[in-house]
């Protein structure tokens, strides 16, 4: 095996170990009073992935396959994204500090 | 990578947006602006992606997306509040088994192309897999337990650690034969088909209420399969995203843990929550006060300051609305009210919040468990509404209970204790609480809902 690292790789790799402490420190900021809208909107967050879907399904070299399991993707990460991002702002919606104030 | 650098410029400001979309979540003032500038990312992601020159072919993309939302609004819309721990869990069941799907396209687009796989895109791919398919059907199960269309109580057989111990086995296997070398055509389905199997046999020895913990967990490994996407397609923007999503589960699976005092190997394999048969048998001979809503409404209106703990009961007979009128009621009267928060209250971490702020109360009210526990000594009555687990006093000197060690509420420590319970079976620990025979504790007998309405109906008139 090949052990040497392509320059792809090895940029990733720092990109990786960058984005784990941020999200670790980001995350710990958070009040637990929204900890329930901070699981929805990373729900709706991880659902990025469906710029792989779509490259999938659009792109020019995919095999059928590959292309009707992409648009399905694409359909699954769109239900997430949508459902994700539209329930933690109807949940946020609700969060009042003054009484009776909107 | 040559070709115009438009998208990757919309990938960066789509990256820069998803890290300050979780920065503004941090406080509720600046939470909607959080929301906002996630959605900003997603668009950035998705309109960089579609201009992208190796996308030639639009039309199927469009009809999936119009899919995709046209079932997402419906979901987001009409479930009610009480229902968000399954939303998620569904939600996140779709985001999962997007990820596995593009997997296995990527796959069989290297099959077919004939190109060979590096080992480490390989690598990329198959954790990819795994983590997509097991989470997905983790969070189908999950969505089952939390709907109760499943039973919640953990499903358990001898041999089943060992059972799950060896198919792991056998996938890391496969997996590190897919990577090291090219393999027969049938590895790859075989490998999806025990991910999925495997998400199964993890959830079903877990009861309902360690479910917080799960979909927590669920969460970080929808974050890590988006993550090793972006290896596999060396896409930065996926790794950041992935990774941050990842961190976020994590850390909230980690809170939970030790909000119960218990190892994640616990939550995972303990299969916790079976009844204790002892426990159970000796619950119904000891003699507890019981009392009428007309006895509660008369201490409650001449108390100084209440405490609330409200628990999975509440949000399951929908009481938050009634328990706002009481606080309205009281707080009228120049009764403080106050929210103590346990954090494992409810089926997902945060639960009780989002309730208590959907019937309109206050969030300067709620308070965290170490914040209030202070306050219970000076507090006239604890009115606990379907909590049980998280106020048993026995966590804090029964070594031998269960629940030894987790930091509970201190709820005892108040003038009166009220209990509003329906019944006298035990909670979801399947333990006894030795709270509700205490001479100073009432037992409120009934639905939370109506009996909370009923204690508003006979508080005596104002002075």
């Amino acid at each position: 095996m090949n052990f040497s690292m392509s320059n792809e790789l090895e940029v990733s790799l720092y990109v990786l170990v960058l984005a784990v402490p941020l999200g670790l420190e980001l995350v710990r900021r958070v009040s637990p009073l929204l900890h329930t809208p901070l699981m929805s909107l990373t729900n709706a967050i991880s659902a990025i992935s469906v710029v792989g879907a779509i490259l999938v399904a659009g792109s020019a070299g995919s095999p059928a396959l590959s292309r009707v399991l992409g648009c399905l993707a694409v359909t699954c990460s769109t239900i997430n994204i949508v459902a994700g991002f539209l329930i933690t702002d109807r949940m946020l919606k609700m969060f009042r500090k003054k009484e009776g104030g909107k | 990578m040559t070709e115009g650098g438009f998208w990757q410029a919309a990938y960066i400001i789509a990256a820069l947006a998803v890290v300050l979309s979780i920065k503004w979540l941090a406080s509720p003032v600046t939470a909607r602006r959080g929301v906002l500038s996630g959605e900003i990312g997603m668009l950035f992601a998705v309109v960089g992606t579609l201009l992208r020159k190796e996308i030639i072919s639009y039309e199927w993309i469009a009809i999936s997306f119009v899919a995709g939302a046209t079932i997402g609004a419906p979901l987001a819309y009409l479930m009610p509040m009480t229902a968000v721990p399954q939303l998620t869990a569904l939600s996140h069941a779709f985001g999962a088994l997007a990820a596995a799907l593009v997997a296995t396209a990527e796959y069989y687009r290297y099959a077919a192309s004939g190109t060979p796989i590096t080992g480490f895109t390989m690598g990329a791919l198959v954790i990819e897999t795994v983590l997509g398919y097991l989470t997905c059907t983790a969070s189908i199960l999950a969505f089952g337990k939390l709907q109760e269309i499943v039973p919640t109580r953990p499903m358990t057989y001898r041999g089943q650690n060992f059972v799950n111990l060896s198919l792991l086995a056998f996938a890391v296997g496969l997996g590190v034969w897919m990577i090291v070398e090219p393999t027969p055509a049938w590895t790859f389905p075989v490998f999806v088909a025990l991910s999925l199997l495997f998400g199964v046999l993890l959830i079903l020895p877990i009861g309902g209420g360690d479910m917080p913990t799960v979909i927590a967990l669920l969460n970080s490994y929808a974050g890590a399969a988006c993550a090793a996407m972006g290896f596999a397609l060396s896409n930065r923007l996926l790794i950041i995203a992935g990774a941050v999503n990842a961190s976020s589960g994590f850390i909230l699976s980690v809170i939970m843990c030790n909000a119960m005092n218990r190892s994640f190997t616990n939550v995972l394999f303990g299969a916790f929550g079976q009844v204790q048969a002892g426990a159970a048998a000796q619950a119904s001979t000891k003699p507890v006060h019981s009392a009428t809503a007309e006895d509660a409404a008369a201490i409650i209106a001449s108390a100084r300051k209440v405490i609330v703990v409200p628990g999975y009961g509440m949000a399951v007979a929908q009481a938050q609305h009634k328990l706002r009128e009481l606080t309205d009621a009281l707080t009228k009267r120049g009764v403080e009210v106050q929210f103590a928060i346990h954090p494992v209250a409810g089926r997902m971490p945060g639960h009780m919040n989002v309730l208590l702020a959907e019937a309109d109360i206050p969030y300067d009210r709620l308070h965290e468990m170490e914040d209030i526990n202070p306050d219970f000594a000076e507090a006239d009555v604890a009115l606990v509404i379907g909590a049980n687990d998280v106020v048993n006093p026995a966590a804090r000197h029964d070594t031998n209970s269960p629940i030894y060690g987790m930091p509970i509420l201190d709820v005892d420590k108040a003038h009166t204790v009220m209990v509003i319970k329906r019944s006298m079976n035990p909670g979801f620990a399947g333990i006894d609480n030795e709270l509700y025979y205490m001479d100073r504790t009432l037992m409120l007998f009934g639905d939370a809902k109506s009996f909370v309405g009923e204690i508003v109906k006979e508080l005596p008139a104002a002075s």
